[in-house]
């Protein structure tokens, strides 16, 4: 993304900032300390929580963290931060693992990550680089949640929305 | 409020539907006060564009006044008077630096479907289909412009509106289709398609003869007499051998492809393997204009292809190309590079782009308007919206 890697590094390593573009997560809340708490959406307006700490933190360079014991998806992951050949700005590489729970709750969790964790994670490097260049989530009438690969296949007519259309 | 709606192949209808809201505060909705029906308006409406789906609001040639403005947006103000690029594009992104506007990174949120048909997406496009965005067009009473403070270009009142309307697409589109010619002092430029601004503009940009081929005499008429091109009918004439007589053997130094994907050929028979294949899906595009260009660019020289393709074409000349060293530009518009240099020779008089115009309605009129635009009766050449 077109942006100093500085500037990258510092957005995401405010976890508060990750539910504007993560669109599964409902909140994170952090401490000020490496722990943080995570809310996810789940279908049937449930959601799923748990506790995460920072596992590694290289300034401008890399993030990682994983969740404590106790949580519903065990998960960890990094995100790396390099600069782009030529100064076009910053690569950014993100790497998640879960380990989905049995029984419903795992089909749940399945469910809220969507056919493909991958196409979820595109997404929201995606919509993580439109609000570091352009300060915002895109949105289109067709597209009124900005980028999801779910959406893409139940577009909203090129319209506005609302009541009174014929 | 009123908006044209495409329904479904061939058909447009004029319906209700929600005035647009800010969803972003760098949006602004703007009040249309003149819209344009494209070209590219009929390859949708004619089916041969994928992912349209039933009540998209077409429409990408517009401009109006500013009514509301999100709080992001600091250049402009209500009651302003803007014309508005169609690509959409965001400013900040490596492309958009690049003054590559039709290629925003950012301004599609719908790229996964079209990096799955392209490869890479551009950028999104208004009152296109839902692979270039899903955006609500501007043939309606209302329409919401995302990115507000990049795109819209601030007109004053000493001109009207049909004099600037086709900053929004047309005439930058003829214009950087002359401009990808790299047009010297006695360049002959041939252009397929009698749209009439790559015309203009290679004369603009030092041309010494220009050629333009269409089949209705009556857009050839224009362009001999508003443009000052030379013509050629290709139902009357193989053009070919016309312009191979024209330019003592040598061809066009650059040939402008300004039709695109649902092209006609003199030949029944080459018409009908196209027209077939398209028909049963095994190309989606229509080359004619595209293969003759090829063929008829002198050694080395340059095809540059305006006009819209949508996915795939067959036989190719490819072997013309290498051999003879032919280099091929194309691209959708970049609009922003080029709206104020061009509204500055609207207004120093070297153009005056309402030549064009041979119809003006109310958009409650738009499916006639689409029409005899489509079928070219009436010799309609561009037909003006006002709501």
């Amino acid at each position: 993304m077109n942006r100093w890697r500085e500037d990258v590094y510092a957005y995401w390593h405010d976890f508060e900032n990750l539910p504007t573009f993560m669109h599964h997560l409902e909140k994170v809340s952090t401490n000020g300390d490496r722990r943080s708490h995570w809310t996810a959406k789940a279908p049937a307006g449930r959601t799923v929580e748990w506790d995460a700490e920072v596992t590694h933190d290289l300034a401008n360079e890399l993030i990682s963290w994983r969740s404590l014991r106790g949580a519903d998806v065990p998960n960890f992951g990094s995100v790396r931060f390099s600069p782009a050949p030529g100064d076009r700005g910053t690569e950014v590489k993100v790497t998640v693992h879960y380990d989905l729970p049995a029984g419903r709750l795992g089909k749940a969790v399945a469910g809220l990550l969507g056919e493909s964790p991958e196409q979820q994670v595109t997404d929201d490097l995606r919509r993580f680089k439109q609000v570091m260049e352009t300060g915002q989530v895109v949105r289109s009438e067709g597209s009124p949640q900005g980028t999801s690969a779910k959406q893409l296949m139940r577009q909203h007519p090129g319209q506005p929305m609302g009541e009174d259309s014929e | 409020m009123k908006a044209t709606c495409w329904m479904g192949r061939n058909t447009v209808k004029v319906k209700n539907v929600p005035e647009p809201t800010i969803l972003n505060d760098r949006d602004a909705i703007v009040r249309i006060t003149s819209t344009a029906i494209c070209g590219l308006d009929l390859h949708l409406v004619d089916g041969y564009v994928p992912t349209m789906k039933k009540g998209d609001v077409l429409g990408h040639e517009f401009m109006g006044e500013v009514v509301e403005i999100g709080s992001g947006v600091g250049n402009l103000g209500i009651g302003d008077r803007v014309v508005v690029p169609f690509p959409i594009a965001c400013g900040a992104c490596l492309a958009c630096q690049n003054k590559a506007y039709s290629l925003c990174e950012n301004f599609n949120p719908n790229a996964g479907i079209a990096e799955k048909v392209y490869g890479y997406s551009p950028a999104g496009l208004f009152g296109f289909s839902h692979m270039l965005g899903g955006y609500q067009g501007g043939q309606a009473e209302y329409v919401r412009v995302p990115f507000a403070d990049v795109g819209p270009l601030k007109v004053d009142d000493d001109l009207t509106d049909e004099q600037v309307l086709f900053l929004s697409d047309i005439f930058p589109t003829g214009f950087m289709g002359a401009e990808m010619c790299g047009i010297k002092p006695g360049d002959v430029i041939a252009v397929w398609g009698a749209g009439q601004f790559a015309a203009a503009s290679a004369f603009l940009l030092g041309a010494e003869r220009v050629i333009v081929i269409d089949r209705f005499p009556y857009r050839l008429k224009i362009a001999a007499e508003r443009a000052g091109a030379e013509t050629i009918n290709y139902e009357e004439t193989s053009v070919l051998e016309a312009l191979r007589e024209m330019t003592a053997g040598r061809g066009p130094d650059a040939c402008i492809d300004a039709v695109g994907i649902e092209a006609h050929h003199s030949s029944t028979a080459l018409h009908a393997y196209d027209r077939t294949k398209q028909a049963t899906r095994l190309e989606t595009d229509r080359p004619h204009a595209l293969r003759e260009a090829v063929m008829a660019c002198r050694n080395g020289g340059t095809v540059s292809v305006i006009g819209v393709y949508g996915g795939f074409i067959d036989k190719f000349p490819m072997g013309a190309v290498m051999n003879r060293s032919l280099t091929i530009k194309t691209g959708q518009c970049h609009v922003h590079r080029y709206m104020r240099p061009l509204l500055e020779r609207i207004r120093n008089g070297e153009i005056d782009p309402t030549f064009v115009i041979t119809h003006r309605m109310r958009l409650s009129e738009a499916p006639h308007g689409y029409d005899i635009f489509k079928n070219k009766q009436d010799d309609c050449l561009k037909v003006v919206l006002t709501p």
